[in-house]
């Protein structure tokens, strides 16, 4: 039942829990416990919204920047990392695998902004060997979702 | 100048369809709830491998039967979903969707004066083509007390010296009806009794939302004596693709490939290749829409019972089939007014046979959010019916 909620509400959280108790022919009742426990247990661990930013009048500028950093004696990246996602500039932390270490997403007002924390932040932490910032220039897809608008039905308006 | 036409042809009714889609093509903000075809898009994998067929410039005929490689996976298919074993080299056709294997099969299997039961409510190909096929159709109405299912007592009675085949059409289009395994246990006890044969036509058949879905062809005796119709259009979304196939004895399957190999030649090639795709990595795909059709399928049952419509709780396809009975109206009046005064289109269930008359046909084929919208219109529709009636 947990993962019949997750991915139902992964795609749209804001779906009304008696709707949602309905569509996957559960009781209300379970459905808002489970959803409790989940909310305790850090399984869930927020709701937010997807944005596309670009059709508003705020600017936004979001950069994923690869980090190269040396692990830490009995910490391994985990202290190096955090000390990064404390940052509240700081969008996604995530430990990779291949060429560099640390993948950091980034959203700043500027270009200026992005470079600041970068020269200023992340290169001067003692563990960040080097850092590569990638702009991203546009979003096709996000979190699973297509960012052009859907589109239209098509299909016959009846068929038999 | 002598008549051109064939008489068969023209005795022929046009599908009752007609009407509204005429209607509703004009209108503006119209909400139709009456598609028979899946909302999602082929998934894109299998659109990709269409695409690069096309690249790869694999744009020629194949053999008759279809590709052998696309024989060889519908065979495990059918195994491994179904428990039906077909040899892919003589029993099984790949064919220009569904409905060619239909015709196909009733014109390879009937000789004038034949009978052929088709229950009703059902698709509406059945008829016109066992009628061009020369044979004459027997109607077996089912019951919304049996929840639309046929019963061995149904079907015995239709039975007479010229019956020949019984059309089996489940999952249903339009009731959403199912037949479970002992329901078809009984069915294929009375065909074998008759010496009948079987049509049964599971274009749904993954579509199922009670139990898995059982081909009768898979049940004691009852292989020698089926043609089971499936294809890639409800399981796969692929409907535009136009790719079905038949499976059967090869004593019946050889004289329907004769049919296809003059009529048709062979099914689209670019299709045949993205159905191979679907075969081998398509179950997953499948298996996401069937839960959010029976997520939908939840909801409308539940929003019926909450505007106190009568309605039997549909366990197959995509459609739900409520009763407007208490109206005192005709399906294709009440239709009628719902498309005029709150603009939404669903099937009057007359268009697929007589007894569907006092009952809709609504696809659940939408969006989540186009159903709410439909059904606010429906409610809005129906209190206003009552509240007139209570006033006259």
């Amino acid at each position: 039942m947990r993962e019949k909620i997750l991915t139902f509400i992964e795609k749209n959280s804001r779906v009304d829990l008696r709707d949602l108790a309905v569509l996957l022919g559960v009781d209300e009742q379970m459905v808002v416990n489970e959803l409790e426990a989940m909310e305790a247990e850090h399984v869930i661990c927020g709701y937010h919204t997807l944005i596309d930013w670009d059709k508003t009048d705020v600017e936004k500028v979001t950069a994923m920047i690869e980090v190269r950093v040396t692990p830490q004696r009995d910490m391994g990246f985990d202290k190096v990392a955090e000390r990064i996602y404390n940052y509240p500039e700081v969008n996604s932390v995530y430990l990779i695998s291949g060429g560099f270490d640390l993948m950091v997403t980034l959203e700043g007002k500027t270009l200026r902004d992005i470079s600041t924390f970068v020269t200023d932040k992340l290169s001067t932490l003692d563990s960040v060997l080097s850092t590569k910032t990638n702009f991203i220039l546009k979003k096709y897809k996000d979190h699973g979702t297509v960012m052009a608008e859907a589109p239209k039905d098509e299909r016959m308006l009846m068929t038999p | 100048m002598r008549n051109p036409l064939n008489e068969k042809i023209t005795t022929i009714k046009p599908s009752g369809i007609r009407k509204f889609f005429d209607i509703v093509s004009e209108m503006e903000d119209a909400i139709s709830l009456g598609v028979g075809e899946p909302d999602f898009d082929t998934p894109w994998h299998i659109r990709d491998e269409g695409i690069y067929t096309l690249e790869k410039g694999r744009t020629f005929y194949t053999s008759n039967a279809g590709l052998k490689e696309l024989r060889i996976e519908i065979a495990k298919y059918l195994d491994r979903r179904f428990h039906l074993q077909y040899d892919p080299l003589n029993e099984i056709l790949i064919t220009v969707g569904g409905s060619e294997g239909i015709d196909n099969a009733f014109r390879a299997m009937i000789d004038p004066g034949d009978e052929v039961l088709i229950p009703q409510p059902s698709y509406v190909s059945y008829g016109p083509c066992c009628v061009l096929a020369g044979g004459v159709p027997v109607i077996i109405e089912l019951q919304e007390k049996d929840q639309f299912r046929l019963t061995p007592e149904a079907l015995e009675a239709a039975i007479t010296p010229k019956t020949k085949i019984l059309v089996l059409p489940f999952p249903n289009n339009p009731t959403g009806a199912v037949m479970e395994k002992s329901d078809l246990e009984a069915i294929a006890e009375v065909v074998i009794k008759h010496d009948l044969f079987v049509l049964s036509d599971e274009i749904y058949a993954e579509l199922c939302y009670l139990e898995e879905h059982t081909s009768i062809a898979s049940l004691p005796g009852m292989r020698e004596r089926t043609i089971v119709i499936n294809g890639f259009s409800k399981s796969h979304a692929m409907t535009g693709w136009r790719l079905g196939y038949a499976c059967g004895p090869k004593v019946i399957m050889d004289q329907i490939l004769k049919i296809h190999q003059f009529a048709i030649m062979c099914a689209p090639t670019n299709s045949q290749y993205a159905a191979v795709e679907a075969m081998r990595n398509g179950d997953e795909d499948v298996a996401m829409m069937r839960e959010q059709y029976n997520q939908r399928r939840r909801f409308l049952v539940h929003e019926f019972e909450r505007m106190g419509l009568q309605c039997f709780e549909p366990f197959g396809a995509f459609y739900i089939f409520p009763s407007i009975k208490e109206f005192g109206m005709s399906s294709d009046e009440f239709a009628t007014r719902l498309l005029q005064e709150e603009k939404v289109a669903v099937v009057p269930g007359t268009a697929f046979g007589d007894c569907g008359e006092g009952f809709l046909r609504i696809s659940y084929a939408y969006s989540l959010d186009n159903l709410k919208v439909a059904l606010g219109r429906l409610e809005k529709f129906i209190t206003r019916l009552r509240a007139e009636a209570k006033q006259a």
